[in-house]
């Protein structure tokens, strides 16, 4: 265009022919030299112009706007956390905790001897828009699909509020959150093992508010369905757990970061069932006991973190502790099929009151980049158990390990290699004195590897 | 009486400084929003030239200050995909996510280097959007910095005219301090250097260094003892002149091949507050270049 525009003007100028033929030599000789210089100047500029959208092409990725979000990289944001584990245990019929109502709510097992496939997690989140994001956690094994966490969560709200609404892992406590792929040890602790088979899940709402100070406190409420261990489901308009927990934390120097919390959980059960004996005169049967009442937890939560001048990388030290206590009040019943039992068709066995109490504490020392070592203490106290002894041992075997009175124990030490946060074998061994007269020295083999999307863990 | 407890809390625990509070995820952002902002700005350093920026906790703090932040200044590019996510979603502070306008990307506004043409963490942990480590080209501060200013004055519009007035300055000196690092950096161009992590590209790229190599085999894999070995050759080879760490990283692997090759070792600050003299933006690049010309014969 520039060049028409340059050699329009040219032959204008170059018309008026009529001048003498000395002026229009020099005239000619002028404007040859002017078009040259133009069109090495356009040549130039033409160049520049190439470069410069062949360099954009190169750095594509660059679209101005700093508003524009890559945090996760792709839209939604997928990972795949594979595990597997080799496990040595001694042979137990029935791996029961001890003096307690055993889970039947939320596990994937674990309890195999030999190699074992654990569920395999499939994690996919994205923003829904400015206001929310969605977040689905499904675990996969054999023929099963579990959904571990669908929810979505407000980003919009401000004022230091979020809502979460759909299935999540409730708030409480500290370990309670975490998946397990995120934990420090192959297995949960007893105390979760004991109080919600490994989690608690939620159905429902959960309302968390962040103040605005610079200590970090966190209040959170949940209203949910309750279906899980330790209520059940129990169809009901009404919500079957609540649950309330507050958090605070903060630094202590460069080096030093601290977490505490308090949680209260209530949810109620309808016909809880667990497997008793009964005490047929003909030979004891395997019987199911039934609990209907109300249950209330409280979990006092303490995380203290450690690396040198707030750099995990090297070295670090996590040190984690959670305390809890139960308690429980309502009615026992046992029911069996088999004529002979005294259980045949339901028989109440009155009430029951139980307060029970346990923990754990841990310390997980990275002493060099890449290898962990980390110790793990648990500790389980039955605690008191009120019910008419003549009534319930009429009817069931005061043998049964829910009526132990040991207090079940377990050590645990570890030793993992990661190669970078995307990777992790770990070995791990136990001395598991929690169950009924057996000392199971325990040795666990896993594998934990991540694909896909940079999770960000929790603190 | 609640309400009464309340307000002596929040007035015990808030600063009572006044400013637009910027919470900026690396020093650098830190130091650049406060040459831009002054005193009308209060700005909190997530992080600090000894923290991997890779590799940051989204402790209770951080998330306590996000809360309260009305503009937030990282790099992006994935360099914090491991921390900032978590702590956006758990400050429940609606103002800096993204896409509102208290989010603010800087990685955004430069030209990135080393966009991998293929995304497989065979190669380490990549990152999609190319090298995020903008802030050692002094250039791309200078390219930050405009919009930057242009931000903080629409957030505190009372304010526009002292952001666009110090970004005029902060531009001007700093283009003057461009030309001068250029000139007494350019015996060093050429010259091989052998880097940690990918820590220096733009740096490198600005002066004409040339990266003979890295300590780690791939970007976020340890260095281990075998690629190690097989640089003591390749350095030796290349004639590297110079060893390159970050204050974050651990000095074995470079002090290793230091000590084998005879080639020196050098801790560049990398950001603000990496050096006693890398006090601010201009004394980082006056030391990093100090360093490097001090060393390289």
């Amino acid at each position: 265009m520039q060049r028409i525009a340059l050699m329009a003007v040219a032959t204008a100028l170059a018309l008026p022919a009529a001048a003498g033929d000395g002026e229009l030599k020099a005239l000619r000789e002028e404007i040859a030299q002017m078009k040259k210089s133009y069109e090495q100047r356009i040549e130039s500029l033409e160049q520049r112009l190439a470069s410069g959208t062949e360099k954009e092409k190169s750095q594509s990725p660059q679209d101005g706007d700093p508003r524009a979000g890559t945090a996760g990289g792709f839209n939604p944001e997928v990972s795949l956390i594979l595990q597997g584990r080799y496990r040595r245990l001694k042979e137990v019929p029935e791996r029961s905790i001890a003096g307690t109502w055993p889970a039947g709510g939320h596990t994937h097992g674990g309890d195999e001897r030999g190699f074992t496939l654990d569920h395999s997690e499939l994690i996919v989140s994205a923003n829904v828009n400015p206001y929310f994001r969605g977040l689905m956690n499904v675990a996969l094994k054999d023929g099963e699909a579990e959904v571990e966490e669908v929810y979505f969560q407000t980003l919009g709200l401000g004022q230091g509020f979020t809502l979460k609404g759909g299935r999540f892992l409730s708030g409480i406590g500290y370990l309670n959150e975490r998946h397990s792929h995120a934990w420090d040890f192959a297995d949960a602790p007893l105390m979760m093992k004991v109080l919600f088979g490994e989690h608690y899940g939620q159905d429902g709402l959960q309302l968390k508010w962040v103040a605005p100070t610079e200590l970090f406190m966190e209040f959170g409420a949940e209203l949910g369905r309750g279906a899980g261990f330790p209520g059940t489901d129990r169809n009901k308009n009404s919500p079957g757990a609540g649950a309330l927990f507050a958090h605070v934390g903060g630094d202590v120097g460069r080096s030093h970061a601290w977490r505490a919390g308090l949680s209260w959980l209530t949810t109620r059960a309808r016909q809880r069932e667990a497997h008793f004996e009964d005490t047929d005169a003909a030979g004891p049967n395997e019987v199911e006991g039934r609990f209907t009442g109300r249950s209330r937890t409280r979990i006092a939560d303490f995380v203290w973190k450690w690396a040198p001048d707030g750099n995990p990388r090297e070295r670090n030290l996590k040190l984690q502790a959670e305390l809890f206590r139960r308690t429980e009040s309502g009615d026992l019943a046992c029911a069996s099929d088999v004529a002979t039992s005294p259980c045949l068709g339901g028989l109440g066995l009155g009430n029951l009151r139980s307060a029970q109490s346990g923990g754990y504490a841990q310390a997980v020392w990275q002493f060099l980049p890449r290898w962990r070592v980390g110790y793990r203490f648990d500790w389980l106290n039955a605690g008191a158990k009120r019910y008419d002894p003549v009534a319930v041992f009429a009817a069931l075997d005061p043998a049964n390990a829910y009526f132990a009175r040991q207090r079940p124990q377990r050590h645990t030490l570890m030793a993992d290699w990661s190669q970078d946060e995307f990777s992790r074998l770990r070995l791990q061994f136990a001395r598991d004195r929690s169950m009924q007269g057996v000392s199971d020295n325990q040795v666990t083999l896993q594998y934990i590897m991540s694909l896909g999307a940079h999770g960000a863990h929790k603190f | 009486m609640k309400r009464f407890i309340l307000a002596c809390l929040l007035a015990a625990a808030l600063p009572v400084h006044a400013g637009l509070r910027v919470f900026a995820c690396e020093p650098e952002w830190a130091a650049l929003a406060k040459q831009l902002g002054g005193d009308k700005v209060d700005v909190y350093e997530a992080t600090h030239a000894l923290q991997d920026p890779h590799r940051i906790e989204a402790r209770p703090s951080l998330i306590a200050r996000a809360r309260s932040a009305q503009l937030l200044v990282c790099t992006g590019a994935e360099l914090e995909a491991g921390w900032l996510p978590t702590l956006l979603r758990e400050s429940g502070n609606a103002a800096i996510q993204p896409g509102r306008p208290g989010f603010f990307e800087a990685a955004q506004l430069v030209s990135r280097l080393e966009i991998p043409a293929r995304i497989d963490r065979g190669e380490g942990d990549v990152h999609a959007s190319g090298n995020p480590h903008i802030q050692l080209d002094p250039r791309n501060l200078l390219a930050v910095a405009g919009p930057l200013a242009k931000r903080l004055g629409e957030l505190d519009a009372a304010n526009a005219g002292h952001y666009a007035e110090r970004h005029q300055a902060f531009s001007d000196r700093m283009r003057a301090a461009i030309a001068r690092w250029e000139l007494e950096a350019a015996p060093l161009k050429g010259a091989r250097v052998i880097a940690q992590h990918k820590s220096f590209g733009y740096l490198f790229h600005w002066l004409g260094l040339v990266e003979a190599g890295t300590l780690e085999p791939a970007p976020g894999i340890e260095p281990g003892s075998a690629h190690l070995a097989q640089l003591v050759a390749q350095a030796k080879a290349q004639q590297v002149r110079l060893i390159l760490r970050t204050p974050y990283d651990s000095p074995r692997p470079g002090g290793w091949l230091s000590e084998r090759t005879g080639i020196p070792l050098v801790t560049l600050p990398f950001t603000v507050g990496g050096s006693a003299r890398a006090q601010d933006l201009f004394g980082l690049f006056d030391d990093t270049i100090a360093r490097l010309k001090e060393r390289t014969p």
